[in-house]
């Protein structure tokens, strides 16, 4: 098989997840989730409080100000995928600017080397 | 699974927050040895398939969904550290900005969600490559089982501390049992997910997945020996 570049396969990555959180998202069920079920049925839901964030443009998986409901839940979905991104590749780059790369390599190699 | 605030009381969830910030003390140690110039890129991806997978959810029956939590998944494509820091960075974007998972929450739902399901995904994934044949067509198989396991945990140990710290009186028998038997159908999706996630990847650039450095350093060793070339 055709060796894809990691550039390649990142960029496809993050096109598919824009896509399963701007357009697909839509379609997914509203049905109350695992945990909200059972506290419903266990009758312990109504101790949930307030969210804090609930002031949030985009609370609930929604966009504050857009009407279309398929819009606007579309438009928060891309919008956290993209603060995600950012968030979790700015993360790794200071990790790994933190990190003890240098001296790490060598003792990786060595241990792989030295099991054969 | 995303816990609302006011489901646990304030020590319980002081000290669900305390174990996230060791936890994630621990993992930001932890990913230095993970991230290299090859995989670094796909953190990430990761963390952002994970976000917008946790936005499909999907119906189990009678009215009731579930969705990713995807622990296991970013587990064996990122490592276990690596994969603590992407979940987190989920769940924090969720409470702040979609109002997901309560904020005094926070700490709780990075431990479920996060801890539990990285550790108790990888781990039996790692299980399951240590028993079963070192091939690279069964790194996704594995992280699908290594998923499907990691959803009922999860739920037993929200469970565990909601019989610490639930503001309601609940019998612990009977919630234990709905967690888990709504959890374990939540796995099989869970577990489909990352089986299909894990796969794909494994597929096109196996060198990249975390999981997958046993099996293709034995098998690197292998196509050496058999050419007969120096490198």
């Amino acid at each position: 098989m055709r060796r894809v570049s990691t550039r390649a396969l990142v960029v496809t990555g993050v096109l598919v997840a824009l896509l399963l959180a701007g357009a697909v998202s839509y379609y997914a069920s509203t049905s109350p989730d695992g945990l909200n079920r059972v506290a419903r049925d266990q009758g312990f839901s109504q101790t949930q409080a307030r969210h804090h964030a609930d002031g949030s443009p985009f609370a609930g998986y929604g966009t504050k100000g857009v009407g279309d409901r398929r819009l606007s839940k579309g438009v928060a979905g891309v919008v956290g995928s993209l603060v995600v991104l950012a968030l979790a590749g700015g993360v790794t780059v200071l990790v790994r600017r933190w990190g003890p790369q240098r001296e790490s390599r060598p003792e990786r190699e060595s241990v792989e080397h030295g099991g054969r | 699974m995303h816990v609302p605030d006011g489901f646990l009381d304030a020590p319980t969830s002081v000290a669900t927050g305390a174990v996230a910030v060791v936890a994630v003390g621990v993992a930001l140690r932890g990913a230095r040895r993970e991230l290299d110039d090859k995989t670094a890129p796909l953190a990430g991806l990761v963390a952002t398939f994970v976000f917008a997978t946790q936005m499909l959810n999907f119906p189990v029956g009678a009215g009731t969904s579930g969705h990713l939590l995807g622990g296991a998944l970013a587990a064996v494509l990122v490592g276990p550290s690596t994969a603590l820091l992407c979940m987190t960075v989920v769940f924090v974007v969720q409470a702040l900005l979609f109002a997901d998972g309560g904020i005094t929450a926070l700490g709780t739902n990075i431990d479920l969600m996060g801890l539990v399901t990285v550790v108790v995904g990888y781990l039996v994934f790692r299980g399951l490559q240590a028993v079963l044949p070192k091939r690279l067509s069964l790194v996704a198989p594995a992280a699908a089982v290594g998923a499907l396991v990691s959803v009922p945990v999860a739920a037993l140990c929200f469970t565990g501390l909601y019989a610490v710290g639930g503001q309601a009186d609940i019998p612990l028998g009977t919630l234990a049992a709905a967690m888990v038997g709504w959890h374990a159908l939540i796995g099989v999706g869970e577990a489909l997910i990352t089986g299909l996630a894990v796969g794909s990847i494994v597929a096109v650039r196996p060198d990249l997945v975390h999981g997958a450095r046993r099996v293709l350093e034995r098998r690197t060793l292998e196509v050496r020996t058999s050419d007969g070339v120096a490198t």
